[in-house]
């Protein structure tokens, strides 16, 4: 029920800032359509923490900063290899361990490799992560684990959690 | 400013129209025609702004959802061959051929 | 003053989107495998429609609707990408496409396909 409710004021939030109207009218007609998604998502039995992640800490936005700039220097790395005229590529796949004990952070890791140009996460699969890189380089960034442990730190608060 | 953004799109979007033609395989049209559709959302965007009607953003939205839904759509029709899979007998076929 | 600075800013982002647009579509073309081509598109999908959002948002006239637009595209953008561009490799190794590799490299730390069951 708690669920519901908060899934409501988020929609009802996300329906105000995209249309921005204010008049009790248009208003009243927002109410009526959020609580009609709520209705059939409950029927639909998927308003679950999956589908509903409070429990994700405000942690990930300082995680989110960094990936960002993670992200500009990995495309950095990337324009330059596509822009060199002999196109410089070494192709590799392995495999590394994602040291997160949950699904959830796992799944944060993985799409936070995939992300990054240069790397993409191929298959995941009990812990495992296949991924391919673009250059050698790269691949070691991801095996140098820096990722691994910040994503664990995010997920740490919630370890245990359920 | 506006201008030179609408044509480095533009570009990039004829040349992902010459990766859709050439292929050579499912998927790398599959990714070009990807790439088209997150391409259209940077050009109704900007369009938006060259225009000086910003409420052209709420299309770029719109369009930036029915992208990601179409890709995946199209994937599963081309793995499974039928929209309605649940996707678990193919998968293990799939790792007992391997 | 500000609002040069801001115009300045804005130039700048988007012009810096533009040439990683152009890089990312040259990528797709000349990268030899459906795999290695999924790079180049990662690039227009993260910093090149970043940076064009960003040099966009700094044209929005302080904080207002067309600013929170803005970011939902963005965040659409960030959450959607990773996931379909996985969908499509994945897809593309499940079909049996082989990747092109560069032989004979060792990666230190890298689990072996078979038998190492340390971890």
């Amino acid at each position: 029920m708690a669920n519901s409710i908060s899934l409501w004021v988020f929609l009802y939030a996300f329906w105000f800032l995209l249309s921005g109207h204010t008049e009790p009218l248009l208003l009243g007609f927002g109410a009526v359509s959020c609580t009609l998604v709520v209705y059939i998502a409950h029927r639909m039995d998927v308003i679950d923490h999956e589908g509903h992640p409070s429990h994700l800490s405000l942690k990930i936005l300082p995680y989110w900063a960094w990936l960002s700039w993670e992200i500009v220097k990995a495309n950095i790395d990337v324009a330059k290899v596509i822009l060199s005229p002999k196109l410089p590529i070494s192709p590799v796949m392995f495999k590394t361990k994602a040291n997160q004990k949950r699904e959830l952070g796992q799944v944060i890791y993985a799409n936070s490799i995939t992300l990054t140009p240069g790397t993409v996460t191929v298959n995941l699969e009990d812990g495992i992560l296949e991924v391919h890189a673009l250059t050698i380089q790269g691949a070691k960034d991801v095996l140098s684990g820096e990722m691994d442990r910040r994503v664990c730190q995010v997920k740490g608060e919630m370890e245990g959690k359920y | 400013m506006y201008i030179a953004a609408v044509v480095a799109i533009l570009i990039a979007i004829a040349l992902g129209l010459v990766r859709a033609s050439l292929g050579p395989t499912i998927y790398d049209r599959i990714l070009a025609v990807n790439k088209i559709g997150t391409l259209t959302v940077l050009l109704i965007a900007v369009h938006g702004f060259l225009a000086g009607r910003p409420e052209f953003l709420d299309i770029a939205l719109v369009y930036a959802l029915i992208n990601f839904i179409g890709t995946i759509a199209v994937l599963k029709y081309f793995s499974f061959k039928d929209l309605g899979h649940d996707g678990r007998d193919s998968n293990e076929a799939h790792k007992e051929d391997a | 003053m500000i609002e040069m600075i801001l115009t300045g800013l804005s130039w700048f982002f988007i012009l810096l989107g533009s040439a990683i647009i152009l890089i990312g579509a040259i990528g797709v073309i000349r990268l030899p495998d459906v795999f290695t081509r999924s790079h180049a598109a990662g690039m227009i999908d993260t910093m090149g429609a970043g940076m064009l959002l960003i040099g966009l948002m700094f044209q929005s006239d302080g904080f207002n609707l067309v600013l929170v637009k803005l970011v939902m595209i963005g965040l659409a953008l960030f959450f959607t990408s990773p996931v379909s561009s996985h969908a499509l490799v994945r897809a593309a190794m499940a079909d049996g496409a082989k990747p092109l590799l560069k032989e004979g490299v060792e990666l230190e730390g890298a689990l072996k396909d078979e038998g190492d069951k340390s971890y």
